[in-house]
């Protein structure tokens, strides 16, 4: 259900300004959305400084040399800072992204960071993404086949294979899902565009032979046809990927058996 | 997720912080004109039940639609007719999953806007 405001718990009140590092000169701010589960406050926008000389290029980068160097309470999660792991997805600047991958000098003004939009929040910047994982389970993300298993491996062509590229590639960092208006008043029941994408990828799998099924699970008002084609999921994919062009195919696959 | 059990835990901010963009702000537009759509057929309704009724009502509707703020109206309803439309054109081309690539869709989105905005020009002068 739409709902504009935030809950009375999650209301952002002001924060507090940690001090500037002495003797720098080049110096970038950062408003940074807090949160911590231990002391039953609302979540704050706290600003740093940050000495841009002694800082690498990307927005990580600025969060690690702030836990290191600042605050070593500040909490956000980071694995593999080349943006291949999908940990340090983040609101960052008005739209979803990885921090690892996401220049400082792609940004004008102040870097402003909040956790990934309309989700329940952990600690800081860490989204609880339990019902994401789940909702990504529930369409099977995995090789449905009913016929014997092959001597080998399940063959395919290389024509093939090629549908899979574009998809195949999502790290699941849910940036896309938590970008979609309609995900953030329906995630109860509209899967999302991340989970759809990767229903998308295994339906037009040659291998699978769970098509119909996978079809006939999505046949339902809310999983697949809440969506209306605002597009913030392809425009916000770190991995640039077009999620909003495999649900529009999903819905044409629903069309065409019928007809 | 504001329905679901979320315990203590906040609601982490979403309208407010996200950065609109042509694609949202265009796909919005078309729930907002087709809602005014609704109030604007109503006047027209309206007008034509006064004219059913006597003289006298017709005369008092239709001066309050051919007044300034009725005729301001009915120019933004033109424009809403001719945005929804061109807006469901758009998702035609879209249901038969083609130009949805970002290049695509952001010149689809500018074509609605401007479209919208030539095409009311153009119903002014010929009407």
């Amino acid at each position: 259900m739409v709902q504009l405001r935030l809950p009375k718990n999650s209301r952002i009140r002001t924060g507090k300004t940690w001090p500037k590092p002495e003797g720098a000169t080049n110096l970038r701010k950062f408003s940074i959305y807090r949160w911590s589960p231990d002391d039953g406050e609302n979540p704050r926008v706290d600003t740093y400084f940050v000495d841009m000389d002694s800082c690498g290029p990307m927005v990580l980068d600025a969060l690690i040399k702030i836990k290191n160097e600042i605050d070593p309470t500040l909490t956000f999660r980071r694995s593999c800072r080349e943006g291949i792991c999908g940990s340090c997805a983040m609101n960052i600047d008005g739209i979803n992204t990885l921090a690892c991958i996401y220049g400082m000098d792609e940004i004008k003004g102040d870097v402003k960071i909040y956790p990934l939009p309309h989700m329940p929040v952990v600690k800081d910047l860490i989204p609880d993404l339990t019902h994401f994982y789940a909702q990504h389970a529930s369409i099977m993300p995995w090789l449905e086949t009913k016929t014997n298993r092959p001597a080998k491996e399940w063959k395919q062509s290389i024509e093939d294979r090629k549908k899979l590229d574009g998809l195949y590639e999502c790290v699941m960092c849910a940036s896309c899902s938590t970008s979609c208006p309609s995900y953030w008043w329906n995630s109860d029941r509209y899967l999302g565009p991340a989970a759809l994408l990767h229903a998308y990828r295994w339906i037009i799998d040659s291998r699978d032979e769970a098509t119909g099924e996978r079809l006939d699970d999505l046949e339902d008002p809310f999983k697949l046809y809440r969506c209306h084609t605002i597009m913030n999921c392809t425009k916000t994919c770190p991995k640039g990927l077009n999620p909003a062009k495999s649900i529009a195919e999903i819905k044409k696959m629903m069309v065409e058996r019928t007809v | 997720m504001a329905e679901m059990n979320r315990g203590s835990r906040p609601l982490s901010p979403h309208l407010s912080i996200y950065r609109p963009q042509l694609t949202s702000i265009s796909s919005i537009l078309v729930r907002i004109t087709g809602n005014a759509l609704i109030v604007g057929a109503l006047l027209v309704v309206w007008w034509l039940l006064a004219a059913a009724t006597s003289p006298e009502y017709f005369a008092f509707v239709d001066g309050l639609l051919t007044s300034v703020f009725g005729k301001l109206v009915m120019l933004g309803s033109i424009w809403a007719l001719w945005y929804h439309t061109l807006g469901g054109v758009r998702h035609l081309i879209w249901d038969n999953a083609r130009g949805l690539d970002l290049d695509s869709a952001y010149k689809l989105g500018w074509a609605v806007v401007y479209g919208s905005g030539l095409l009311t020009l153009l119903t002014i002068v010929i009407l």
